[in-house]
Formats: structure tokens, C-alpha cells, sequence
């Protein structure tokens, strides 16, 4: 737990967490202080008024009667339970009569508004009644005496007061005590306070959960991916189907890496090919070197050997490159070589380029293309792939029972180019081989006869995956119908 | 052009010994250019690194220069481009292991003339060289093509041999037209698959080896003498008698 603990605080959420917690602190920090300092002053606002109100009802009692009736509201208002504090007292400062048994020093010297609550003592039950009667055998302090302080220990109560000097040079004092809107602000306080509080540990449960949810999943990620670095490359990340953002991120990181194995396993059999189709020539190469250097053979014999192996090194040569440019189509050759490509003219021209072959083949080549049918592409690498299924129909039409003819043929349809290349040889009459007749250095068995490096076929598929389309063997009926499906491009 | 009055027929292209410079890092690979080239009868200069071969061609006088696309201090491409700033305009060929479209594409741009992809046959590369000479390349501007009696017009699309009109094909006219301008050269399968047809890939059938044959019975049928000859293990030579 000693290290779990660091380890959680380096975390993205935990440092999130702690920042919104702070912020959030310091937001509810100033919302406490801003009620509690406007509620303090809407009370005290109020406290004013009510002692205004309480003035002006004292002016009127004094109007009406002049002092003695003043006393006497004064009196009676003093003997009712309330917040209310009122005093009348002398010249000196001698308490004549009210509730207030002793206050602070100062506060009724000056005339007017006091600046500051201050506090003071009141009369309790009853007792105003014996100051009045004098049966009191305590006499009542002068107000700026030193023992006009509360005593230690004794209930202080804090005020705010009026101060009015009476046109005898007598000073009245009306008040109003501070407790209830004092207990009021300590509610408003402590209800925010324990707010916070609640916030915070809501804050603090909701970071516990949340983040560490986030940390698990992100835990389970890098756990996927160290399992799958490992050397596990069927491993996918996990997907909860929660379809957040962490999914997304899971869901492309999987197709990432099913990208990288579909490369890893073309790689792979590659390599395997190379190894295979190519070991195979390279024995024959080497025997072929060793029986002529062993034995004793004329000069012409050396020369044809030689010659051999210059024939074979450049087949090899040959097989090499096709295999290296399948390969590179089909891991995304790069697309910036492509252009506007009019497929008519490449049929125009790789029939043109065959018919002599044909011909010699005793086979009729027919190109039948009108207009133009423009695609998004490369002519190099279209006029390879046709030419490579041109030159496999011209030779497999020559088994034909009738006289062997390929035919050429362009059409739209649903948005797609077909380019067929039709011979009406024997075909390939078994699905089976027909599909992997595509394959890599697959040779069906008649075509083992036949020159060539098996690769003819693979090269025209891999040449139309790079143009999104497809290469389809379809029976011919008879013969063997190969098309060429290329998207249309948009404009046209 | 200076070097016409020493040939001893306009109609036949120089083929005298060229000054050729190979710039290549694998020593072996240039000791055996060297030695080829040197039986073929030229003289050949050989640069181990870019900067050794920037420096000999910036200072000598060659016909033509093989350049490595690949070398450790300096690479081709830019020993190329440098030679072209400083209005070297000597002919280029670009030997590389990179094969793509597009490397050819970037070779071809960067100021080099062919470009030929390792593993390539000697006889290929020189057929190339040869036809790259600088002083062999003068029939561009000329708009009547003669080799012997056989008579190509480039601007009325006309082929006649001993005053006979002979009728050719567009494509078989293209393919005369370049043997005719390479005339005495050899001229390789590949060569006219690239500059006849423009493709650059590798048929599987030896489609030209047709092309040629239907073209030479065209102007070969009914004389007495062969004009265009097949050169063993390497291409074709038009050239008269």
C-alpha cells in the first residue's frame, strides 16, 4: 500500500482529481465567506431598522409627553422579554433606568450610530423592578466604571445601538441585541461548512472511484499490450462495449494490430515462398555448377552450362521482384502514383502488345473497347496485371476444341469497371482450383507445363487490391472468364 | 556536331571507345565494370564514394557516367543534382537496387538520363550506356531517319527501302523509328519495351522478340539484305550493309 499510493498519484486522474478538488474548495471557500459576510449584512441592515423604528416611536412618546412619558414607554417597553435594549441615563452617564444593567465603556459618549457591537449586561427577571423600588442592595455601577465589563465567565452579550443625547443633556440609548442574527450567521456557517465538508468527501469517494475505474481500464490496456509485445500477436485489447472513448481508443488499437498481423502473416509467407520457390532453382542452379566443374567436358559444354545458369539467375531474378512487388502492393503501396488512367486505352494497348503473340499462337485476340472508361490508377501497374492474364489466356485457349480465341471486353456496371479477359480454352472447372488458382505460386497441374513462375496471377490480384477493386476467375463456359473489377471514379 | 566528320557515315552512329565514369561503392561490382567495359573497348574512371566520383566528373571529360544510387558520404541522386547545377550536362545512368515506379521516377528527376534496377545483365547496361554516349545522340533534330537503303520520314509517317513503300503499323513505324535513330547500337529488349511501348515491367512471354520479327519480314521481305540482326544474348542492331 506504501507504494500503491505514489503510484496512484502519478496517475492522469488522481492529478485531475486533486486539481478539481482544489479549485472546487477554493470556490466553495468564497461562497462561504461571500453568504456569511452578505447575511451579516442584511441582518444588520435589518437590526438598524428595527432600532429606527423603535426611535421613532420613542420621538413620538416624547412629543406627546416630554420626558416622563418617555420614562415611562421606556419602562414598560424595558419589562418586555425581547432583543431589545434600552437605556436612559444622565448627563454623567449615571443609568437612570432601562434594561441594560452595565455596558462597555465609551459606547454612549459618543452621539450616534455605535461603529462596533459591543457588549454589555442586562438586568435579569425582575431586577429592574427592585432598581426601581431601590430594594435592590446592589447599586447599580456607573456605566463608565471599571466594573461595567462583564465579569469573566458571565454571559456577555454583544449589541449595536443607537446613542441620542435628549434635549436635557440626557443620553438615551436604544439597542438591539445581537444573538439571534449572531446564531443565525453560526447556522448559516456551520450548514456551509458541513457542506464543504460533504462536497469534499463526495469529491475525494468520487475520485476513489471513478479514477481508479479509469486507472483499471487503463491497467488492463497496457497489461493487453505488454501480453501481445510479448509475442502474443492474436491479443486484443479489451472492449467493454461501453462505447467510450476508452473502447474507440481499444477498437482502433485492435484493428492496428490486426492490420500489423494480416502484415506479420503476408511477411511470413513470404518468407516462407522465398524459401520454398526459390531454394528450389538455387539447388538446381548449384548442381548444375558442380556436375559441369566435376567430370571432363569440351569447352562448348562449359559455355552451354554457363548460359544455364545466366537463364536460371535471371528466372530467379524475375521471381524475386514479383514476389517483392506483390508484396509492396498488398502492404499499401504508396497512392500518390496513381492518376487518371483510361482502361480502354490500356486494353488497346496490351492487346496491341500480345497480338502478334496470338497470332503466332494461332489464337484470335480481341480487344472490344469503345470510348473511355477512366479509372484512378496506375498504367504500369494495370498494364502488368493485364498483361499477365492476357498472356495466361492466350496460352490456355490454345487447348480449346474450337479455334482458340480470347476476347477482351470493357462494361459499367453498379458503379464498378469490369474488365474481362474470356478464352474459350479447357478453364478450370473445379471451384476449388479456381480460387486458388490466385494464390502465390500455386500452379494448377495442367499449368505445370507451362513456363512461368506462378506468380502471374497473385501479381494481378495484388495489383488490383492496391486499386480497391477485385480479381475474380469465373468459368467461362467454356474456358475461364478473369475480371477485372475497378471502382468508376466519382466524376464520371 | 563536331565529332560527325570523323564517322564515317552520318547514317551509322558512333561507336567509337567512350570515356566512361563509374561511380560505385562496391568495389567488386566497379572492378568488374571496369574490366567489362574496358573489353568492350572503352576507358573507364572508377569512384569508390560520392565525393571522390563528384569531384573526377566535375574536373574530367566523360561520355557518360554510372552512377550508385546508394553510396555511404554521398549518394547518387545528389552527386547528380550537384553536377547539374554546375552545368555538367554529361549523360547519367542510375544504377539502383530500388526498383519501384516511383524510385525511377525520383532517379529520373533528380537529373539522371536511364535507370537501370540491380540485378541487371551486363550487356543490358552497356547496350544502355552506349546509346546514352553524348556523341552518339544527334539524331533528335533530324526529321528523315537512313540506315542503308531503308529510309524512315518522321514527318510524313513514310518508310521506303530501295525506293519501295513499305506500309507499317503505327507501333511497328515507332519501333523502326527507334532502332532507326539508335542505328548500330545495340538495342535491347527492354529498351524498345520502355521507349517503343512505355512499360517497364517485365512480360512474361518475350512479346517484342514477335514485334521485331513481324517488323523485320516487313522490311526485309523481298531483299536481298538483312537489315535489322538479332544480337545473341543481348538485343537488336539495325545497320546497313
Amino acid at each position: 500500500m506504501a507504494l500503491s499510493v505514489p503510484a496512484i498519484m502519478r496517475t492522469t486522474a488522481a492529478r485531475l482529481s486533486a486539481l478539481y478538488l482544489l479549485l472546487f474548495a477554493l470556490c466553495a471557500v468564497l461562497l462561504v465567506f461571500y453568504m456569511t459576510s452578505l447575511s451579516a449584512r442584511m441582518l444588520t441592515a435589518q437590526t438598524q431598522e428595527t432600532i429606527n423604528d423603535e426611535v421613532l416611536g420613542l420621538a413620538r412618546a416624547y412629543q406627546r409627553g416630554g420626558l416622563p412619558v418617555l420614562v415611562r414607554v421606556v419602562e414598560n417597553r424595558s419589562r418586555q422579554p425581547g432583543a431589545n435594549l434600552y437605556l436612559i441615563a444622565d448627563a454623567n452617564g449615571q443609568i437612570l433606568t432601562g434594561n441594560v444593567q452595565s455596558l462597555e465603556p465609551g459606547v454612549i459618549d459618543t452621539e450616534g450610530w455605535t461603529t462596533e457591537p459591543f457588549s454589555y449586561k442586562r438586568f435579569g427577571e425582575g431586577e429592574l423592578d427592585r432598581l426601581r423600588s431601590g430594594t435592590s442592595d446592589q447599586t447599580p455601577p456607573p456605566a463608565t466604571g471599571e466594573n461595567a465589563v462583564p465579569a469573566e465567565g458571565e454571559k456577555g452579550h454583544n449589541a449595536i445601538a443607537l446613542v441620542l443625547r435628549l434635549p436635557n443633556q440626557m443620553i438615551m440609548l436604544v439597542g438591539r441585541d445581537l444573538g439571534e442574527p449572531e446564531r443565525f450567521r453560526a447556522v448559516i456557517r456551520r450548514a456551509l461548512t458541513l457542506a464543504l465538508g460533504m462536497m469534499g468527501l463526495g469529491g475525494l469517494l468520487i475520485w476513489f472511484f471513478v479514477g481508479r475505474a479509469a486507472l483499471k481500464r487503463i491497467d488492463s490496456v497496457s497489461e493487453a499490450s505488454r501480453r501481445i509485445m510479448g509475442g502474443d500477436l492474436s491479443g486484443r485489447l479489451p472492449v467493454t462495449g461501453a462505447g467510450d472513448e476508452f473502447d474507440r481508443l481499444s477498437e482502433n488499437l485492435n484493428s492496428m494490430l490486426a492490420r500489423i498481423a494480416t502484415l506479420n502473416e503476408g511477411l511470413k509467407q513470404v518468407s516462407d515462398n522465398i524459401a520454398h520457390d526459390l531454394k528450389t532453382p538455387l539447388t538446381r542452379l548449384r548442381n548444375r555448377a558442380e556436375a559441369t566443374l566435376s567430370g571432363k567436358h569440351k569447352p562448348a559444354d562449359y559455355r552451354q552450362a554457363l548460359e544455364g545458369t545466366i537463364a536460371e539467375s535471371d528466372q530467379l531474378i524475375k521471381t524475386f521482384n514479383a514476389i517483392l512487388m506483390i508484396s509492396r502492393l498488398e502492404a499499401g503501396y504508396s497512392s500518390e502514383h496513381t492518376n487518371r488512367v483510361d482502361l480502354a486505352a490500356a486494353v488497346r494497348d496490351v492487346a496491341e502488345l500480345y497480338e502478334p503473340v496470338a497470332e503466332e499462337a494461332g489464337v484470335s485476340l480481341e480487344a472490344d473497347v469503345n470510348g473511355a472508361f477512366l479509372v484512378d490508377g496506375n498504367r504500369e501497374l494495370i498494364g502488368q496485371a493485364l498483361s499477365n492474364i492476357v498472356d495466361n489466356a492466350i496460352k490456355y485457349s490454345t487447348d480449346s476444341t474450337s479455334k482458340p480465341a480470347v476476347r477482351v471486353t470493357l462494361e459499367r456496371t453498379h458503379g464498378e469497371i469490369r474488365l474481362c479477359v474470356v478464352d474459350n480454352g479447357q478453364g478450370i472447372p473445379d471451384d476449388a482450383d479456381r480460387a486458388r488458382a490466385t494464390e502465390r505460386f500455386v500452379r494448377l497441374e495442367k499449368s505445370r507445363s507451362q513456363p512461368g513462375s506462378g506468380l502471374g496471377l497473385s501479381l494481378a490480384k495484388a495489383v488490383m487490391s492496391f486499386h480497391h477493386g477485385r480479381l475474380d476467375l469465373l468459368p467461362g463456359n467454356p474456358g475461364l472468364s478473369v475480371v477485372m473489377s475497378f471502382p468508376a471514379r466519382e466524376d464520371h | 556536331m563536331q565529332m560527325s566528320a570523323t564517322q564515317p557515315s552520318s547514317e551509322i552512329a558512333y561507336n567509337g571507345p567512350m570515356k566512361i565514369l563509374v561511380i560505385e561503392d562496391d568495389r567488386e561490382a566497379a572492378d568488374y565494370l571496369q574490366k567489362a567495359f574496358t573489353e568492350a573497348g572503352h576507358t573507364a574512371h572508377v569512384a569508390g564514394d560520392g565525393e571522390t566520383g563528384f569531384a573526377l566528373a566535375d574536373a574530367g571529360d566523360y561520355d557518360v557516367m554510372v552512377i550508385d544510387r546508394m553510396m555511404p558520404r554521398r549518394d547518387g541522386l545528389s552527386v547528380i543534382a550537384g553536377l547539374r547545377s554546375r552545368g555538367n550536362t554529361t549523360p547519367v545512368l542510375i544504377l539502383s537496387a530500388l526498383g519501384e515506379v516511383d524510385d525511377r521516377v525520383t532517379g529520373l528527376r533528380a537529373g539522371g538520363d536511364d535507370y537501370l534496377t540491380k540485378p541487371y545483365a551486363f550487356s543490358e547496361l552497356l547496350a544502355r550506356v552506349e546509346v546514352l554516349n553524348r556523341r552518339a545522340s544527334a539524331k533528335e533534330a533530324e526529321t528523315v531517319y537512313r540506315v542503308g537503303d531503308l529510309e524512315l520520314d518522321r514527318l510524313s509517317h513514310s518508310v521506303r527501302r530501295a525506293a519501295r513503300e513499305i506500309t507499317l503499323q503505327p507501333r511497328e513505324f515507332r519501333l523502326l523509328e527507334y532502332l532507326m535513330r539508335h542505328a548500330g547500337q545495340v538495342v535491347t529488349r527492354t529498351m524498345l519495351l520502355e521507349n517503343v511501348w512505355d512499360y517497364h515491367f517485365d512480360p512474361q512471354t518475350n512479346v517484342i522478340d514477335v514485334h521485331v520479327s513481324r517488323l523485320r519480314g516487313k522490311i526485309e521481305k523481298g531483299f536481298d539484305k538483312p537489315i535489322l540482326h538479332t544480337v545473341r544474348g543481348a538485343g537488336y542492331m539495325l545497320k546497313g550493309g
